[in-house]
């Protein structure tokens, strides 16, 4: 009986590290970022390498403001375009689509999710880009546009970061949605509002901090999509100066030039992944707050 | 639904009198067509410049600049997806058990968790690729290895497997608990005797849910394992993932025409993937 009693202790200490394990991933990754982040960022000066606005290793001039600014570009631009698309999507999932479709269409944004970041990438270079090119060309010739560029530019970016987190929203606001107590949406319609007017007047203000959440990790995916934005955003480290030119991400950043990068350079890469990790923490707390004010309502 | 069905014609009607309904109505259909016509169009423009390249010698055994076999790059990745399950699997779901067998109601420590499983699923691919570089690859001195790429990996797809494993666990009735209990059964016993073996669908479809992360993963493994495209030596020499290999072949421009039929490959494996993980928990929630 002893011995039983000694495995018991055992295992369940077992089981108590293993789930350490993750606390320990976060202040590790916390850690080392910093550790190795902070320094370059202390010796290039916080101010002049936040809003630095030339980037330019060679001659040891480190700004990422180009970089901070690329990313709010696309990530803005990608909201802009997914979000709008993706509520609807998630009101017809909910409210509209026959029975029998049902499954199929929820597999079908299952698999929007699940396709790898890559293969995005890729589609979004031998099909938006060009499209993209063609029709900035268009553009030029009728006139609105000075230059045309060639394709890889903040609005291929954004409209691929914008089907990237299609699925994130349609599924979390589609949730959102159906959490909401059908006697609302039963109320509305009693009292002579039209299913549209029922669903928009009433239901989605009802889910709108679960929709707000959606939105919020929605972002967060945007913001930290590294390959699929470095395969069609043109990745010159300038400020932007229309959405037809190119832009490059923090993420991209990193991705670009960490493989030749030595010295104060490399520690500057690592302090971009730091602000990166920054603004995703920022964002995180975000969801967190808005989930557990979910849970409080 | 049949007792509130209405007629085509009597809808009509109703938009008629209230065009605006008409009009969010419109949208709301078009913004659907829209979503799943692109998820239409990308598979099947894929699989259409893909197929007709899949050709046998993609397969071959030897890696040159004349025939970029993928095959290297499918023996790594199998290779890393191992490994890091090998890693993430059993420490995610002790964890899980621990969450939901052990700790008590209410524990500060359980917030904690929560509060960091949470914040690691928020955390970019390419965060963890630089840690993966700076721990792994720097301060543990193995270099751009398969290792540091799977180890970096386990960390990703922690938190996917815990949350998988702790539902599944949640969904297993109290009442196997107390009969196990009440045969006289230890609690370590209950554990893996009773509440394990019935919570194996939903573990499982985490656990595939987590390949399929890893199989598509780029961002974390270019500085953690490396983009050598030849075959592995052994586990601490550098290799690229199908999904690396593919940004690599479509990166350089040389070759497109291997780059869409690495494209398919992937596609069909993180779908297969997908779906299966699917079916399992689909089976799970009927039980």
């Amino acid at each position: 009986m002893k011995s039983r009693a000694w495995t018991e202790k055992f295992m369940q200490g077992v089981f108590f590290i293993a789930a350490c394990a993750s606390v320990l991933a976060v202040v590790l990754i916390c850690v080392f970022l910093f550790a190795n982040g902070l320094p370059a960022m202390k010796e290039i000066g916080f101010g002049t390498f936040l809003s630095g606005k030339i980037w330019k290793p060679k001659n040891d001039i480190y700004g990422i403001l180009p970089m901070i600014v690329g990313s709010f570009y696309v990530t803005a631009g990608a909201i802009i375009i997914g979000v709008p698309v993706g509520i609807m999507t998630a009101v017809f999932m909910a409210f509209y689509c026959p029975k029998r479709i049902y499954r199929p269409l929820k597999t079908a944004t299952e698999l929007l999710a699940g396709i790898p970041s890559v293969v995005y990438g890729f589609f979004g270079l031998v099909v938006l880009a060009p499209m993209i090119r063609q029709f900035g060309r268009t553009m030029r010739e009728a006139g609105a546009l000075r230059s045309s560029g060639d394709g890889k530019s903040i609005l291929t970016a954004s409209i691929l970061l914008g089907i990237m987190i299609l699925p994130t929203v349609i599924g979390l606001a589609e949730s959102s949605m159906r959490a909401v107590p059908i006697q609302y949406y039963e109320g509305a319609v009693a009292l002579g509002a039209t299913h549209e007017r029922a669903i928009f007047r009433v239901v989605i203000p009802a889910a709108r901090s679960g929709i707000a959440a959606a939105v919020v990790l929605g972002t967060g995916r945007a913001i930290g999509e590294t390959m699929a934005v470095i395969m069609v955003a043109g990745n010159q480290a300038r400020m932007p100066s229309g959405i037809f030119k190119g832009i490059r991400t923090l993420t991209a950043n990193i991705v670009i030039e960490m493989g030749y990068a030595a010295g104060l350079h490399r520690e500057a890469l690592i302090a971009t992944g730091v602000v990166l990790f920054v603004f995703i923490l920022m964002i995180n707390f975000g969801v967190a707050l808005l989930n557990r004010r979910n849970s409080h309502e | 639904m049949s007792r509130n069905e209405v007629h085509l014609r009597q809808k009509l009607r109703t938009y008629k009198r209230t065009p605006g309904s008409f009009l969010v109505m419109l949208l709301v259909m078009l913004s659907a067509i829209l979503t799943f016509s692109v998820l239409i169009f990308l598979i099947v423009y894929i699989l259409v410049h893909g197929v007709p390249y899949l050709k046998p010698s993609l397969f071959s055994l030897t890696y040159n600049s004349e025939n970029v076999s993928l095959l290297p790059a499918l023996i790594n990745t199998v290779v890393i997806t191992v490994l890091s399950l090998f890693i993430a699997v059993p420490s995610g779901i002790f964890s899980a058990v621990f969450l939901v067998e052990y700790a008590a109601r209410g524990n500060k420590f359980v917030e904690v968790i929560r509060l960091t499983t949470e914040t690691l699923q928020g955390i970019p691919s390419i965060v963890y690729g630089l840690f993966g570089m700076l721990f792994f690859v720097t301060t543990c001195g193995w270099g751009f290895s398969i290792l540091a790429g799977a180890f970096t990996l386990s960390i990703m797809v922690l938190p996917l497997i815990m949350r998988s494993t702790e539902e599944a666990l949640k969904a297993v009735p109290d009442s196997y608990r107390e009969g196990s209990f009440g045969l006289g059964a230890g609690k370590l016993r209950t554990v893996f005797r009773i509440v394990l073996p019935s919570a194996v669908p939903g573990i499982l479809a985490g656990v595939i849910l987590a390949i399929g992360r890893i199989v598509g993963e780029t961002a974390a493994l270019i500085y953690t394992a490396g983009t050598v495209a030849d075959f592995p030596k052994n586990i601490m020499s550098s290799g690229r993932t199908l999904a690396v290999h593919m940004y690599n072949l479509a990166n350089e421009g040389l070759y497109m025409d291997q780059a869409y039929a690495t494209a398919v490959i992937l596609l069909v494996l993180v779908v297969g993937i997908n779906t299966l993980s699917g079916v399992l928990a689909k089976r799970l929630t009927k039980a």
